[in-house]
């Protein structure tokens, strides 16, 4: 039984405009120390699945659907049991390291919070635990840092600081949404590097979520492409990468910029704009973009298509039935 | 933080020197003779000559401003013209009344603005908060000497169950004092704590939205402790903060409700003095409100300092 | 809690839509417009002359002759009530436009100099916040006198320091905004800058403020009048009303009531309206709070 089974979610959220699904028909399953990469642009869905995940979505927002961890369902639980799996078997990282930290408690204090919550660790315990994770994510000097405040740290040290806050009750999953956005580039690859030194020693499942195609390329040994809250393409990373099915993935691909490329040539894009949440259609998302839609495409959902060795994709064009011929 | 308080403390003793000069030129310098103004401007001159000789007023101002602040340092204020007692006395004796209205009138406010602030906060949108904001709507707009004036019609003169003013004094029966002092302290209570409580909503709110919220809940803290581990200690920065601008208009709030209910407090006395035209008197009385004003102000700040550990380090 | 997701779909609502959301506004204009009302009806028509003494008609309740009743001289309390609107917005209006205009001055001069100027500036205006209306007025009668001008005056000095910091803490927002570095870069002024680019672009948060100072002054008017140290007799005003109607509770009751109930809606209303202002000029701070 894998660690991780995500089936059929459904997310719905209270806009303006009324009730909006923003997940759709969500399903992947996931293992300890597997690491599996969830892509897509702003408002596709991604954070919201963590969200979901964690029992945090706004009071208004209802789910369907299953989430089951270790065999324990999640949907439709009390908080209180959520709270024990919150930091405990479920560990989240997040995007704005600047004010992810409580400025007015010490980091110190802030990583032993879960120990003393979840292990009913006393003051002293949790202060010798928490050093020594401070220690292991690279921060100098943890005893003595123990006491000082998030201002008196970087952007850097201050996701390194939330990371261990995160891992101190030792979860089996690991979420982090976009862990590295908000970084410079150089601190980029020694968080990413970080993460998957301890996913590896801890043999945790991690769910990474990004935007960036590089880090989920380098990352993940498996990936989930998203758009309009739905799946659209999923499998080993190598093989989506090498074999891309879906035009939302290539069309993302085939949008980053490039070394190399000559003078005066243009970024591809992808034509339209992300539609409002309330106006996502409840079949393909992307049939309003697309540029090789289909007639049926109107009034079919799309189906999975299995392209072989895990990777499946979600378009209507890939099933090779007479019905939809007609290219 | 050492320094933080030592730079703290010299503003603190710059502005109440500033502000004693400013009360010395304005209620000694500006009127002209005190001598006159006191005796009345049909007094002989001769025994008004006697007074002002009495009283020292023919010395250059200067020496004046510094015989006054060494007596306010030394707690010798000079007597009082209509009393015909130390001025210092009598200011004691009144302040046995204003300030435990004060300090009553703060903590009713306290405690009501933050249960309302928390309750319309944790209940955002929801009729609890809606209701409570448009009662504290209309807590802004009454005058409180108008509530007061109610609250007597209601319990005094309709159900009996207080008096309708006056102070039965410490000494006999300290319940009697405290009730006599109860309802003053309620008509101040009110407004304030209308004004606190929407600021208490407004940061409540501020914080529940920021990111480090969302950490410690998804650390597994129950809403509870998030609310009382991390929200609480940063919504007090922006309240307590106004809680300290807020003890002016405390003051002044006191002087009228005294009138109101014939306290015999600070504020009363001021007036009397100025009816009596006792000009030592008010001007001792208005530097010491002055004064209490301007400490409280350097105590929120230091306070500030406790709660945010930023503060030092930018020292604003 | 928060989400990643946008849950507002409508980023720009237009002008209509944000009006009819606006209880506050709509509300208060109407309160506000009968405060101004009635002090400008006051000027041509009162249901009774508000000086005439009719000493057969005193302490009466509420009738078909008197719609609120008569005072202890007899004189008609809903004619007197229109008047003492008058006093009301005229200490208010003056005490607020003094504020206003000195208070604007000295905190734009600040944000536009800084240094030791923007230093002092700020000192004293933290200094004036130790002397509240009510006490600035006490040492201004005890000096000079009671009386309505004084009243003015006292709550005008006090308004000062309050306009100073909000017109200085927005006016540094827009010092560092790009379009006045570009204006410094063709070699514009302060002076200019901040008459230009400055001040409009802080003027709604002006008007609100005033809106709001406008209600304090009509509060602090109402309790200096009641002290005896605002407004003079014989011109009416709804604190000395109160102050005169405490003497009487026990014979009629109803005296008391009136004035304060005034005072209460004028204020309600000046704030709403604030409130309502602040939501409509400023959309970026509103957020259903």
């Amino acid at each position: 039984m894998p660690l991780l089974e995500v089936r059929n979610l459904h997310v719905q959220l209270q806009t303006r405009h009324g009730a909006a699904w923003a997940v759709r028909d969500l399903n992947f399953a996931l293992d300890r120390g597997q690491t599996l990469g969830l892509i897509g642009e702003s408002g596709c869905g991604k954070s919201l699945t963590a969200m979901a995940l964690m029992g945090l979505l706004p009071h208004s927002a209802r789910v369907t659907g299953q989430i089951v961890l270790d065999g324990q369902p999640l949907v439709g639980q009390h908080d209180r049991v959520l709270q024990n799996i919150r930091g405990n078997r479920i560990g989240m990282i997040f995007q704005e390291p600047m004010t992810a930290l409580n400025p007015v408690h010490s980091i110190g204090r802030q990583v032993a919070e879960p120990l003393r919550v979840h292990r009913n660790a006393s003051a002293a315990q949790a202060r010798q635990q928490a050093i020594a994770l401070l220690d292991r994510v690279g921060i100098a000097d943890a005893s003595r840092r123990f006491d000082a405040y998030p201002h008196q740290f970087s952007g850097g040290q201050r996701q390194r600081i939330t990371i261990a806050m995160a891992l101190a009750c030792g979860p089996d999953l690991l979420i982090a949404d976009e862990p590295t956005t908000a970084l410079d580039v150089t601190v980029q690859r020694q968080i990413l590097d970080l993460i998957a030194e301890l996913v590896h020693e801890r043999q945790m499942a991690l769910l990474l979520i990004s935007h960036d195609l590089g880090v989920i390329a380098q990352n993940t040994a498996r990936m989930l492409v998203m758009y309009g809250g739905r799946a659209v393409e999923s499998g080993p990373s190598d093989h989506v990468f090498a074999h891309m099915a879906h035009p939302y993935t290539k069309g993302l691909f085939a949008a980053r910029p490039r070394l190399g490329a000559h003078r005066g040539e243009r970024l591809p894009t992808i034509a339209g704009t992300v539609p409002q949440l309330h106006e996502l259609s409840a079949l393909c998302p992307f049939a309003t973009r697309c540029d090789v839609v289909l007639p049926a495409c109107a009034g079919q959902a799309p189906v999975a298509t299995d392209l072989g060795g895990g990777h499946h994709a979600h378009c209507l064009r890939l099933q090779a039935t007479p019905q939809v011929a007609g290219s | 933080m050492g320094s933080y308080l030592l730079k703290r403390l010299l503003t603190l003793i710059a502005t109440l020197a500033g502000a004693s000069a400013l009360v010395f030129v304005v209620l000694e310098i500006l009127p002209g003779d005190a001598a006159l103004i006191m005796m009345g401007p049909d007094a002989a001159p001769e025994a008004v000559r006697a007074l002002a000789a009495k009283l020292g007023l023919d010395q250059p101002a200067l020496q004046r401003y510094a015989q006054w602040v060494g007596g306010l340092l030394s707690g010798e204020l000079g007597d009082s013209y209509a009393y015909s007692s130390p001025v210092a006395e009598l200011i004691a004796e009144r302040l046995t009344v204003t300030v435990p209205l004060a300090l009553m009138s703060m903590l009713l406010t306290s405690v009501l603005a933050l249960v309302v602030g928390v309750y319309a906060a944790s209940h955002h949108n929801r009729i609890g908060d809606v209701g409570l904001m448009g009662l504290t709507q209309l807590g802004i707009a009454i005058p409180n000497f108008w509530f007061a004036i109610v609250l007597i019609l209601l319990f005094a003169v309709h159900l009996q169950w207080f008096a309708a003013g006056g102070f039965p004094g410490w000494s006999e029966d300290p319940a009697q004092a405290f009730k006599a002092l109860l309802l003053p302290a309620i008509s101040l209570a009110v407004v304030q704590s209308a004004i606190l409580a929407r600021i208490t909503r407004s940061a409540v709110l501020d914080v529940l939205r920021e990111d480090y919220v969302r950490t410690a809940r998804s650390k597994g803290l129950s809403l509870r402790a998030t609310l009382w581990g991390h929200v609480l200690r940063n919504a007090m920065i922006p309240v307590v903060t106004i809680m300290g601008l807020q003890f002016a208009n405390l003051l002044a709030g006191t002087i009228v409700v005294e009138n109101v209910f014939y306290l015999p407090g600070l504020g009363r006395l001021i007036f009397q003095s100025i009816a009596n035209r006792d000009v030592i008197v008010v001007r001792n009385c208005v530097m010491l409100l002055a004064a209490m004003v301007i400490v409280v102000n350097f105590v929120v700040d230091v306070l500030y300092a406790v709660i945010d550990p930023r503060v030092k380090a930018n020292d604003l | 809690m928060t989400t990643a997701a946008a849950t507002r779909t409508d980023a720009h609502p237009g002008l209509i839509t944000r009006l009819r959301q606006q209880h506050n506004l709509l509300a208060g204009a109407l309160l506000t417009l009968l405060l101004v009302g009635a002090a400008t009806l006051s000027l041509v028509w009162t249901p009774w002359s508000a000086f005439e003494i009719d000493m057969a008609a005193k302490l009466q309740g509420p009738s078909s002759q008197h719609w609120l009743g008569t005072d202890p001289f007899g004189r008609d309390v809903a004619s007197l009530l229109l008047m003492g609107a008058r006093s009301s917005i005229l200490v208010g209006v003056i005490a607020v436009s003094i504020g206003l205009v000195l208070g604007t001055a000295a905190g734009l001069l600040a944000a536009a100099r800084r240094g030791w100027v923007e230093e002092l500036i700020m000192r004293l205006a933290d200094f004036t916040f130790a002397f509240p209306a009510i006490l600035s007025a006490i040492m201004m009668t005890a000096v000079f006198g009671a009386g309505i001008v004084n009243a003015i005056v006292a709550i005008g000095i006090f308004n000062i320091p309050t306009f100073a910091r909000i017109s200085r803490a927005s006016a540094r927002q827009i010092w560092a905004r790009e379009y006045v570095l570009a204006a410094r870069a063709c070699g514009k002024g302060p002076w200019r800058i901040t008459i230009d680019h400055v001040l409009p672009n802080i003027a709604s948060v002006l008007v609100v403020q005033a809106t709001i100072q406008f209600a304090m002054a009509i509060l602090a008017e109402a309790a200096l009048s009641y002290l005896g140290l605002g407004t003079q007799p014989p011109q009416p005003s709804w604190g000395r009303m109160l102050a005169e109607a405490q003497t009487l509770l026990y014979q009629a009751p109803l005296l008391a009531v009136f004035p304060g109930i005034a005072i209460a809606l004028a204020v309600l209303g000046l704030n709403l309206l604030g409130d309502g202002l602040r939501d409509l000029l400023d959309p970026k701070l509103t957020r259903k709070r």
